[in-house]
């Protein structure tokens, strides 16, 4: 068996909001001072879902690919800390920017290269654009079934066992190999690597491949490539104006607070 | 400008979902008289044709076939080209739900074209559609023009307001739907979710606790002013740090890891408002804050505010609720 996972680095979602800015002229997130941009959680879970496969069969090997730049080379070593066995970097100039569309094209062309993959795993949205999209579209651009927001999987006789998260409970889908499926925080918080394992990591194997070295023309592929075009990104006006209730008592203020919501008919 | 929209629809317990009845009346305003389709699939989808067209649909692709009481994306997104090829859509409309999370990017893949996930707004700008939408758990929010067309574009739950009056009596052109196809995943076994009664995310509630609440006992207030406000109305979360401190269960989260709710009222007690906190609740109608700390982030995402400590805000809150009339 062959897993992909893949894995994306983000700005720190723990970042306090008041550490929070954009660059309006750029429409770019400014890295908050001092927070080291981190893996995106439900990838964490993603390489989580696929070790507890490999490690219940007692064979098989994982592939942790990530399209970023250079930095991303943290989160490849931090799932192969995790216990994955190869990594790639997607990083070229041609690859940067661009949309969930080229992302999933790219990261499509490379499992495609690597040519004998089982199963993907992914987190069920990048918890920076919080889209949710890249899984399917990768299994969509490959002709592969998937199965998202996955809380188990399971790999029996050539078929992947889902247990999906639906609003009022859970339901288990069958897909035949090769599936792309998205994990979600359900499945359990990933395992943390300890300190040997960070070691090992530093040993293993890490390829970079460019959009050449993947057969992709660069007029389809990042900024370029994109098909959602980024107008503004801006911190929204939150409900704000909030009226404190200026009671002198607790209950006073208890008082005031429930006629206030009865008046503005909210209770 | 005259603009065709597409809705894909959904049912639930058999009758026109309230989300559906939503983008249905927002497709009607962007369709600027347009033509504004529906599909309706699912056991009974027939019978909900007159509810579509009150809402604001012109016509509805309706298949029976209660195959599609169970989501399969094959079959949903067959049954969606077959609409988009009949109707000819500008954009195509989708609730961000279970289904619409899984058929919205399957859809734009398949038709080449881009879908914009979780849209709070859609606009027409003449030129290129514009969708806006939560991003960074909410601590930001990115409008985006589309540069394929059909526009796609998944909607959160009550950020379109229905018709209002609804045409009551409308009629319109009514076009059948072959029954399911094929499909690559079979659905072999179904587990209802453990919690009884009013589910998180279907609340129009939501009292939430966190932290500061400073002890699991805590959590009982926070359940009383719940029962007061009505156990038919009102569900209790939690933030992540209560529930990594296993002061409630991890299935009432509310945030980025847990769940993400948009009730009409949502009452943070004891909760900072971190960033991964609000990308759960910041889709709230209204927000209530009761925080001891007056520079606690949640404030600013406020509509009321007390600032106090819980433990003596709260007893009289609970009974200033349960008197009123």
């Amino acid at each position: 068996m062959h897993f992909v996972v893949c894995a994306k680095q983000i700005p720190d979602p723990e970042t306090p909001p008041s550490a929070f800015r954009i660059d309006e002229a750029n429409n770019e997130v400014i890295p908050a001072p001092g927070i080291s941009p981190v893996l995106s959680q439900f990838d964490g879970m993603a390489a989580e879902a696929a070790l507890r496969i490999v490690e219940a069969a007692g064979e098989g090997k994982i592939t942790v690919i990530s399209l970023g730049q250079e930095s991303a080379q943290a989160a490849i070593k931090q799932v192969l800390a995790m216990g994955a066995d190869e990594g790639i970097l997607l990083e070229d100039d041609a690859l940067q920017g661009g949309d969930s569309y080229t992302t999933a094209r790219t990261l499509a062309a490379a499992i495609e290269k690597l040519g004998d993959v089982d199963a993907v795993f992914c987190g069920r949205q990048a918890a920076d654009w919080d889209m949710g999209q890249v899984g399917l579209g990768l299994a969509e651009l490959l002709g592969w079934p998937s199965a998202i927001i996955a809380k188990d999987v399971q790999i029996e006789n050539g078929a992947m066992h889902v247990q999906r998260v639906l609003a009022d409970g859970f339901e288990t889908v069958a897909l035949p190999l090769p599936a792309v499926v998205t994990i979600s925080n359900e499945i359990g918080d990933p395992r943390y690597p300890k300190l040997q394992q960070i070691m090992r990591a530093a040993r293993k194997t890490v390829n970079r491949w460019s959009a050449e070295d993947l057969g992709l023309d660069p007029s389809t592929v990042g900024d370029a490539g994109a098909r959602l075009k980024l107008e503004r990104l801006f911190i929204p006006e939150l409900g704000g104006d909030v009226e404190i209730m200026d009671g002198e008592s607790a209950e006073e203020q208890a008082q005031q607070l429930a006629t206030t919501l009865r008046e503005a008919k909210i209770l | 400008m005259a603009r065709n929209i597409l809705v894909i629809g959904e049912l639930d317990g058999g009758a026109l979902s309230s989300t559906t009845a939503e983008l249905v009346g927002g497709a009607s305003r962007l369709a600027d008289g347009g033509q504004v389709s529906v599909t309706l699939t699912g056991g009974g989808a027939g019978g909900q044709t007159d509810a579509a067209f009150a809402a604001g649909a012109d016509r509805a692709f309706v298949s029976d076939d209660a195959t599609f009481d169970e989501f399969r994306s094959d079959q949903w997104v067959a049954a969606a080209e077959q609409a988009i090829e009949q109707s000819g859509p500008d954009v195509i409309l989708i609730a961000q739900s279970i289904v619409g999370r899984d058929l919205g990017p399957r859809l734009a893949f398949r038709r080449d074209t881009a879908v914009a996930m979780d849209c709070v707004s859609i606009e027409d700008s003449g030129g290129a559609f514009k969708a806006t939408r939560p991003c960074y758990g909410g601590n930001a929010q990115a409008t985006y023009a589309f540069a394929t067309s059909p526009a796609i574009a998944t909607v959160r739950a009550k950020s379109q307001e229905p018709l209002d009056p609804p045409r009551e009596g409308a009629s319109g052109e009514v076009v059948e739907l072959s029954g399911a196809g094929a499909s690559r995943s079979e659905i072999v076994g179904r587990e209802a979710a453990v919690a009884e009664g009013l589910q998180l995310q279907d609340a129009p509630v939501v009292v939430s606790g966190g932290r500061g609440l400073g002890a699991p006992e805590g959590f009982g207030l926070v359940e009383e002013l719940a029962e007061a406000i009505g156990t038919d109305k009102a569900a209790v979360g939690s933030s992540r740090a209560a529930c990594d401190l296993g002061w409630y269960p991890p299935s009432q989260q509310v945030g980025l890891t847990g769940k993400v709710v948009t009730p009409d009222l949502y009452i943070a007690i004891a909760i900072s408002g971190a960033s991964q906190h609000m990308a759960g609740c910041s889709g709230s109608k209204t927000i209530i804050a009761i925080n001891k700390d007056p520079e606690a982030n949640i404030f600013k995402a406020a509509r009321y505010g007390i600032v106090g400590d819980y433990k003596e805000v709260l007893p009289p809150l609970i009974e200033a609720v349960k008197n009123l009339e």
